[in-house]
Order: structure tokens, then sequence, then C-alpha cells
């Protein structure tokens, strides 16, 4: 049986307290992880690897947190993301909401990309695609 | 004072596990500061300890090719204190290996007791994806650590 989407989010809230060392009420939809709650680089790694044990799902480099799309000088103009480089990314997580970041995509505003929700998004997927 | 934390190994099985002791004495130096007249080992150098035992596991498993970085203590947790006469172990475990890092767990006991768990994530850094500030060399496993693992022969050596 599939898991309920307040099952998905109370397990990722779990993660996302031990992980980050935030309080419950802290791991809400809309927060970002890195400006919320304060994940740094190599927690995004520790994220990676805990929802792999607790959902029992492999989550290949790159999949859940695409890190390769800015180092490609294509997509990049300034301080902005070309109309390219947004494609490559909207195409690459499907599972992340782009309303506000398209109106502006600007390099620095790309960590709000990255929400609880996103995350909440990318194992439902995941896990209706295994089911 | 020599940053080796571990006085030896006493199991060691490649890529999956490794155990490895250290005995407190009153000759190293730190033990005067911490505290003055209550001599007790930093939790924070037992950490050191697992990361050592930990990190050889993980970079023998990769024939030592990475240089490997401690990146995260995803818990530390101690019960109790060590003091000069204690004999640590540290027993580590690797959960998860690949590319980009590697997980272990693991416990640190004194006298058969568990009195502490660490958890870490070692980060691989190699040549390709070295910061620029790093030197070329291998830095993390220095003779001395390599020294102690080729020491090692064996549980029943060690008894």
């Amino acid at each position: 049986m599939v898991a309920s989407r307040d099952e998905v989010f109370s397990k990722i809230q779990e993660v996302l307290t031990d992980a980050l060392g935030v309080d419950d009420d802290e791991v809400v939809a809309s927060a970002t992880l890195q400006d919320d709650l304060g994940a740094e680089s190599i927690d995004f790694l520790d994220i990676v690897f805990r929802l792999e044990k607790e959902f029992s799902i492999k989550i290949p480099k790159g999949e859940l947190f695409p890190d390769d799309i800015l180092s490609n000088p294509d997509n990049v103009d300034g301080d902005k993301m070309t109309p390219e480089g947004l494609a490559q990314l909207k195409a690459a997580m499907p599972h992340a909401d782009f309303a506000e970041f398209e109106k502006d995509p600007l390099v620095a505003e790309m960590p709000k990309l990255f929400t609880v929700n996103t995350i909440v998004n990318y194992v439902e997927n995941k896990l209706s695609a295994t089911a | 004072m020599r940053w080796i934390w571990i006085d030896t190994f006493v199991a060691f099985e490649s890529g999956v596990s490794a155990s490895a002791v250290k005995n407190v004495t009153l000759a190293e130096e730190y033990l005067y500061d911490h505290f003055p007249g209550y001599p007790v080992m930093p939790p924070s150098l037992m950490i050191e300890g697992m990361a050592q035992t930990a990190g050889i596991l993980v970079g023998e498993s990769r024939g030592f090719k990475e240089n490997v970085i401690l990146a995260k203590v995803r818990r530390a947790e101690f019960d109790e204190y060590a003091f000069p006469g204690n004999q640590l172990r540290y027993d580590a475990t690797v959960d998860s290996l690949d590319d980009r890092a590697a997980v272990t767990s693991g416990t640190v006991s004194k006298g058969g007791k568990t009195i502490g768990r660490v958890d870490l994530i070692f980060s691989h850094v190699n040549q390709a994806n070295k910061p620029i500030d790093l030197p070329d060399h291998n830095f993390v496993f220095t003779d001395q650590f390599m020294r102690l693992l080729s020491d090692f022969r064996g549980e029943a050596d060690h008894g």
C-alpha cells in the first residue's frame, strides 16, 4: 500500500529534525532547507542517505537536488539562469514549485526551490513509481 | 603530540567493520588541562578516535585512493567519562559507501559497557574534485595511520 501524503510528510519531518537538529514545528511544508532550516552542503547528502534508508528507495546523484545544471556556462547569464537553463532545471525537478522562481530566475534564489514540500513531492513520486 | 587517537586495531573486516582500542594514560598532556585536578578525556577526542577507526575502515575499502574527510558528525552521545587507566573500544560499521561519501555508525565502550554512540559522514576527496587549496598527495592517510593498519595481525594476537 502506498503511504499517504501525511505519512510521508511525517517521516520526512523526522528525517529533517534528525539531520538538521531543528524542531518539529520548524519543519513546515513551505520551509526552505537552506535559509529556514540552516542546511549546509553536506546536509543535503545526509538527507539523501536518510531518505534512502527511511523509505527503502535509491536516490541517484543529482536527482533530488540537481547540482550540475549551474556548472554549464550556457545555463547561466550573469546572475540569472538562461531560458535553456531554466527549462533544464524544470525538467530535472518536476517535484519543485517554480511559480515564484521563474518570474525572475536569479541564481542566488535557487535554494528557495529546495523546500520541505519539494522533498515530499519527490518521495511521493518515487514511491508511486515503485508501487 | 602525535595526532593519533587509537592505539591498535583488534578487528578489521574490509568494507564492513573495524574495532580499535585506545588506552587513556596520564602521560597525555591534555589531561592536565581537562580538567586541572580532574583528568577526563574530552568527548571531542573520542569522536576523533571513532573518526580514525571509521575513516581507516572507509579508506581501506577503496584502496586508500582518496582522502577520506570527516564531513559531518551525525550523532555523538556520551553517557560516561573516560579516565586515565580506562581502555576505550571503538566499534565502527559502514552503513553506506559510494563515490561521494560514506556513512558509518559506531559505539564507544569501556570495560565492555557501551558509553557512547558516534555516527559519522565522510566525504571522498580525490584529484578530480579536490579544492585547489588542498595538497596533491594523500594528506589523510599518512605513514603513521598506514603503519597502524599494517601492524594489525588479527584479534588472536592482541587477545
